[in-house]
């Protein structure tokens, strides 16, 4: 009888059409308003995902990870000498001015890594070589800083600029994942961006920390913790712990909460109201079979089949047009968005489990069915 | 006493293997209190293996409520009812469902084909309901469709057919199961005259095979010739019982 159910689906292309449309439309709002939210949040965490960190010491008192409270200069030699510590670098970070050619000035966050190491260097090098920022006065930049400080014309493997009156050689273009500030980000050595900032007590925005081999990241950063009173996170806890601050103080957290969640109920009880009116409009139908035989346990496997199928092709349209969405919208990095496995697979999992609540509360009305109706005018 | 015990068994026995249809004193109302309306008021109904019975009476008299009754559709208030020997009224709701499957067919006033099935696939959905395979049921269900006129349109939407071709949809499915009792609510309504002969006889064909039956809803005083008997009903009761030889035209 499978194919008879798939017949009684596919064969109504109006009622067909109008359920397929609310079960994608569901899927991709969900999809679409969840990936936005993860989008927001990964840009809150970048200052974390842009560098390759299992640990991080900080400030004790810091909340996240743009706030930055700068730690003695002693704080790299104390983490080296916390056991299980395999290496330990500086990091700094700061906002400074760089200054265009035509005069006019531009904000971007000044990062200073470890020259011997190049710790906390960005994944992706798209242009020139970043083991030159060994060379004297030079940096390298991201694509933001490109377009900022003048275009890929003006601004290349070779050009120069200022940053606080110290003029700087690009030697490398790098990928960096944007932030919420939207700042653009420049990478020099440690030593070269103190010289360039202006005189502050206290510079050293982080040390970063590997573990020796066999010692967790966790386990490690708790170790520091203790023995010297600084923070120290691995680089998940900091994402989390950053997240988890946005989340309270900025009202991302309760408005595009409240719209992802209101995506999912208002998803949800579309998909499942459609298929419920879709079984109720095909009672008649239903009725037939069963007056001429067919039992209740067969007319359930009708449903379900019938559920499944459309609740996976709705799903499978849905994350096509949210992913469509987010290619379309999203190019250049305009609109956070990131569409993650976990997401996909959530929502897959309450599509199926809205289309078993629907075909069951539909099953129950079929069971109780009496096939009389066929006999009725 | 020993001597008429066992003339009660026998004469029980003898009207189980005569009869398919036993229906004694069955009532039913449908609603509750103040609007509750007696539609069935004691009604007797015997059917006997090889019979083709026509039930006929006006419009509302209880004919299709009757037929509900007997299909297992419809549970009686009061009465008894056995078909094919069992006493389909002790059996639980899914027992009845494939007590239906097996055993009888349906063609319903209002036809009740699905409407995204072609001719041939919804004459075979008794077929497919049995778990026949696929293709089996098909040339099964073509077969049937062929033998009543139907072999242009096999693969026609029943919205692509006229009423008596839907008609004719619809008691290709009941006759596709090969059931032992037919029960068929108006078939000819929506037939003219000689389709309407055409589809009655072979509906007759069916029931005069020994062990199986026909109950003929209808108001079409052209088929009355082809009942072995007519049933009246008026007003929820069995009014008159003809033989089909005593009828009178009309
Ligand atoms: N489910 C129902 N609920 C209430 N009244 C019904 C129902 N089914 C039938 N009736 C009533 O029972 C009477 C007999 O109906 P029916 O058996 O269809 O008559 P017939 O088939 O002889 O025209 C009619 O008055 C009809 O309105
Ligand atoms: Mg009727």
């Amino acid at each position: 009888m499978s194919f008879v159910a798939l017949k009684m689906l596919f064969g109504d292309r109006a009622k067909y059409l109008m359920l397929l449309a609310g079960l994608t439309f569901s899927t991709m709002l969900i999809v679409q308003q969840g990936s936005i939210f993860w989008g927001l949040m990964t840009w809150s965490m970048s200052g974390i995902s842009n560098v390759n960190a299992p640990v991080w010491v900080t400030d004790p008192n810091i909340n996240q990870v743009e706030e930055i409270k700068p730690l003695a200069d002693t704080a790299v030699t104390r983490v080296r000498s916390v056991p299980g510590v395999e290496w330990a670098v500086p990091l700094y970070k700061g906002v400074q001015r760089a200054r265009l050619r035509d005069g006019n000035f531009e904000q971007i966050a000044l990062v200073g890594i470890d020259p011997s190491t190049l710790i906390g260097r960005p994944y992706t090098v798209l242009d020139g070589r970043i083991e030159e920022l060994r060379a004297p006065e030079t940096v390298a930049v991201d694509e933001l800083t490109v377009e900022r400080l003048g275009g890929p014309n003006k601004i290349h493997v070779g050009s120069t600029f200022e940053i606080n009156d110290h003029r700087v050689r690009i030697v490398a273009i790098v990928q960096a994942q944007k932030s919420f500030q939207n700042i653009p980000f420049v990478y020099t050595t440690y030593e070269r961006a103190l010289r360039i900032t202006p005189q502050e007590r206290r510079k050293l925005s982080y040390v970063l920390v590997g573990p020796q081999p066999g010692i967790s990241a966790e386990a490690l950063a708790g170790r520091i913790q203790k023995e010297t009173g600084l923070g120290a996170y691995s680089g998940d806890q900091f994402g989390w712990k950053t997240m988890q601050w946005v989340l309270k103080n900025t009202g991302i957290g309760v408005n595009f909460g409240t719209t992802v969640f209101l995506g999912f109920i208002v998803g949800m009880a579309i998909a499942g109201q459609t298929f419920y009116l879709f079984t109720v409009e095909n009672l008649q139908q239903f009725g037939a079979l069963k007056a001429i035989g067919a039992s209740t346990g067969m007319l359930a496997r009708m449903i379900l089949l019938q559920s499944f199928t459309v609740g996976l092709i709705g799903y499978g349209i849905g994350i096509g047009l949210a992913t469509l969405f987010g290619l379309t919208a999203g190019r250049g990095g305009v609109l956070p968005f990131k569409e993650t496995w976990p997401l996909l697979l959530g929502v897959f999992v309450a599509l199926m489990m809205i289309c078993s609540l629907s075909s069951v509360i539909s099953i129950r009305k079929l069971a109780k069915l009496e096939p009389a109706v066929v006999f009725r005018g | 006493m020993v001597n008429g015990v066992k003339a009660t068994v026998q004469e029980f026995e003898h009207d189980l293997s005569r009869w398919l249809v036993r229906a004694k004193g069955i009532t039913k109302s449908f609603g509750e209190g103040h609007t509750k309306i007696p539609v069935l008021k004691g009604v007797d109904l015997d059917v006997a293996r090889g019979e083709v019975l026509l039930l006929v009476g006006p419009s509302g008299s209880g004919k299709t409520t009757l037929l509900s009754v007997i299909a297992g559709i419809l549970e009686a208030d009061e009465g008894e009812l056995m078909i094919l020997g069992e006493n389909i009224k002790a059996f639980s709701q899914s027992a009845k469902t494939l007590f239906r499957r097996d055993h009888l067919g349906f063609v319903f006033q209002q036809y009740h084909l699905l409407p995204t099935l072609t001719a041939s696939e919804n004459a075979a959905v008794p077929l497919l309901i049995r778990g026949m395979p696929k293709r089996d049921a098909m040339a099964h269900a073509e077969e049937v469709l062929r033998s009543v006129g139907m072999g242009e349109r096999l693969a026609s939407l029943p919205n692509r057919l006229s009423g008596g071709e839907q008609q004719r949809v619809a008691i290709a499915r009941a006759l596709a199961g090969d059931p032992q009792l037919l029960l068929c609510d108006e078939p000819t309504a929506s037939l003219d005259a000689e389709t309407g002969h055409r589809v009655v006889e072979q509906l007759r064909a069916i029931g005069k095979r020994p062990d199986r039956a026909v109950i003929i809803v209808t108001h079409d005083s052209r088929i009355f010739e082809f009942g072995d008997r007519i049933v009246h009903m008026d007003d929820g009761l069995v009014h008159q019982i003809q033989d089909g030889s005593e009828q009178v035209s009309g």
